[in-house]
């Protein structure tokens, strides 16, 4: 089971290019609104053509700009989980499910679609409408739906966006569980990191259209190499660097020199510090520095603080246990410290 | 009372409604595909008889369709045919009116449908062929049967472009509204009141099988299926038990689309 893309496609706005592997993994395509993600998924698919470049499915060239070879949709085996479902809504569910059982043999097709009904627990809807089924019902549908076209991969568009956050877990929980006997690649498309980190192997971060390197999912949490990684992985902070060891940078908007325990490589662009990799420093730690408190900002379960470190020109966002901050008693100076192992050089631009 | 104008009229607004009908469903589709410009350009030709004055129209017609011009001379050396002054001339009359009718409506139906659903059966294996007429038409359904009775009741009622291409020709060529000009012209008021109260009681009928039409169309389930999936972007708190319908659907974000 193997995806190969390797797309470009020039954009009104921005330019696509797109590259990545999968070998039968469940693979996140991870990236801001905008950045290309949802046409990458239509280019896999067929419902866009790249300028150039080449997808190979399972050994199966289904575009290939060289040999001016651009397979049908419909002939591609690839199958959509769309945002919003794409069930037709003239139909009923078993109606919708007939007309993707239409590849097999007429005799067969009502009792493969009593065989999906049943193993997605939607028999009882047989006869509704999709705007009478509930969220998680339609979502059923919509991939037993998918599966009873016999893809050989799939492609999962932001396929949570539309529910509330309660529903949202239900549905997420269900999905990864019908998920778990599909045998070919899948790609989750989405921008929630959490999402990713809980559903999938492997990750590619996509900004402005220019893919990154696939890696591990706890890889790009724990040390994203490019600052569009640690982006998107939720980091917070960022300082442009100067080099000046293999284990030191100085940090040009914060105004201080941090020790790493990451080598800093010559491309090093920038610095990133977690939000709550920030504390509160004891003595004979490395890396401290002082910072005026600007803000404090209460959230749900902890506090953030906004912090103005001396000598620098830009703010550190640190976040903190509500009952930590509690205790301080409102200083107007903080003194912060990081560990060098939580100080990430990262490459790239903002 | 001779019937013949009522049944003229009709078999002449039948047949050019069912003409229109293809002819404007095919254009509304292949016309939403084409490149800005040429989708401008032919936009406007294809709407200019709503616009134009029919005795315009008639004009134009004359002027392909005459016994001496290029379409009426080949047809008449070919097949012995002419097609002015018959009764089905008037078709031609009644289609080139009435078509931006059907042309625009079913356009504005193709225009409010969810391209996702045709992209969900293309990868779904389903034909082009079948997702038009099993997906796209029944979820038009509404606007093109509008277009429709639209078109065949502008049909009924057409008068100038009839009356040049077709003339007056009692018991040949005679339809409602020629009929009632002929009566008016020559004095006779109360045979001209006669077809009057035929007209509205036709055209009524017509408007009240539209809003019929509509009504059901409520009550068909999926009706408005996507108009409920798009609208209401609130969102309800969690019900007891687990799942619930969705409440906040939110519009495909058009990510990075290419001119």
């Amino acid at each position: 089971m193997s995806l190969s893309v390797n797309i470009h496609k020039e954009l009104e706005d921005f330019t696509l290019n797109v590259q990545f592997e999968t070998e039968g993994e469940m693979m996140a395509l991870l990236g801001a609104s905008g950045c290309g993600k949802s046409m990458t998924l239509k280019c896999i698919a067929g419902l866009e053509t790249p300028d150039r470049g080449k997808i190979i499915l399972n050994g199966r060239t289904l575009f290939d700009s060289d040999r001016r070879t651009n397979i049908s949709p419909q002939r591609r085996r690839v199958g959509c989980l769309f945002q919003q479902y794409a069930l037709f809504p003239n139909m009923t569910v078993r109606e919708n499910l007939l007309a993707a059982a239409r590849r097999l043999p007429k005799d067969r097709r009502e009792a493969a679609v009593d065989e999906k009904l049943r193993s997605f627990r939607i028999e009882d809807t047989d006869k509704l409408y999709p705007r009478q089924l509930s969220g998680g019902q339609q979502q059923r549908a919509a991939l037993a739906r998918v599966f009873l076209s016999e893809p050989e991969c799939l492609l999962l568009d932001e396929p949570f966006s539309a529910l509330d956050s309660y529903l949202k877990w239900q549905t997420e929980l269900e999905l990864s569980e019908l998920l778990r006997h599909f045998e070919g690649d899948v790609l989750l498309v989405t921008h929630d990191r959490n999402e990713a980190y809980r559903l999938c192997k492997t990750v590619c971060v996509l900004a402005d259209g220019k893919s990154e390197e696939k890696v591990g999912v706890r890889d790009l949490m724990a040390e994203p190499r490019t600052v569009s990684a640690a982006l998107i992985s939720g980091c917070k902070n960022f300082s442009r660097v100067r080099r000046i060891d293999a284990t030191h940078v100085q940090c040009l908007n914060w105004g201080v020199t941090l020790e790493t325990s990451q080598e800093v490589s010559s491309i090093c662009t920038y610095a990133g510090v977690r939000a709550h990799s920030l504390h509160i420093a004891r003595s004979g730690e490395p890396n401290r520095f002082d910072a005026r408190v600007v803000r404090v900002i209460d959230d749900a379960f902890s506090t953030i603080l906004m912090l103005a470190p001396e000598g620098g020109n830009s703010m550190l966002r640190m976040e903190l246990p509500k009952e930590e901050w509690a205790l301080m008693r409102n200083p107007s100076m903080v003194l912060l410290g990081v560990a060098p192992e939580h100080v990430m050089t990262l490459s790239g631009e903002m | 009372m001779d019937w013949f104008p009522l049944l003229n009229s009709l078999r002449i607004a039948a047949i050019s409604s069912v003409i229109v009908f293809f002819l404007g469903i095919a254009a509304a589709y292949y016309i939403a595909k084409l490149p800005r410009v040429a989708k401008g350009v032919l936009d406007v030709l294809l709407t200019l008889p709503l616009v134009l004055p029919p005795t315009v129209v008639g004009y134009l017609l004359l002027c392909v369709l005459g016994p001496r011009r290029i379409i009426g001379a080949w047809v008449l050396e070919k097949w012995g045919a002419k097609l002015v002054m018959q009764w089905w001339s008037a078709v031609f009359a009644v289609a080139v009116v009435t078509f931006p009718l059907m042309y625009r409506t079913a356009r504005g139906a193709f225009e409010s449908f969810d391209e996702t659903l045709s992209d969900a059966g293309r990868t779904l294996g389903l034909s082009n062929t079948y997702i038009f007429w099993h997906v796209r038409m029944p979820c038009c359904r509404q606007g093109i049967l509008a277009g429709a009775v639209l078109s065949f009741a502008r049909a009924l009622g057409e008068y100038g472009a009839t009356s040049m291409i077709a003339g007056y020709t009692p018991g040949k060529t005679a339809t409602i509204s020629t009929e009632v000009y002929q009566l008016w012209r020559t004095g006779d008021d109360a045979a001209a009141l006669r077809w009057v109260l035929v007209n509205i009681v036709i055209s009524a009928v017509v408007l009240l099988a539209v809003n019929l039409l509509e009504r059901n169309e409520g009550k068909h389930p999926a009706a408005h299926a996507q108009k409920h999936a798009d609208g209401n972007a609130r969102k309800r708190p969690p019900r007891k038990g687990g799942e619930k319908r969705p409440a906040a659907n939110t519009r495909n974000k058009k990510e990075g689309k290419k001119k």
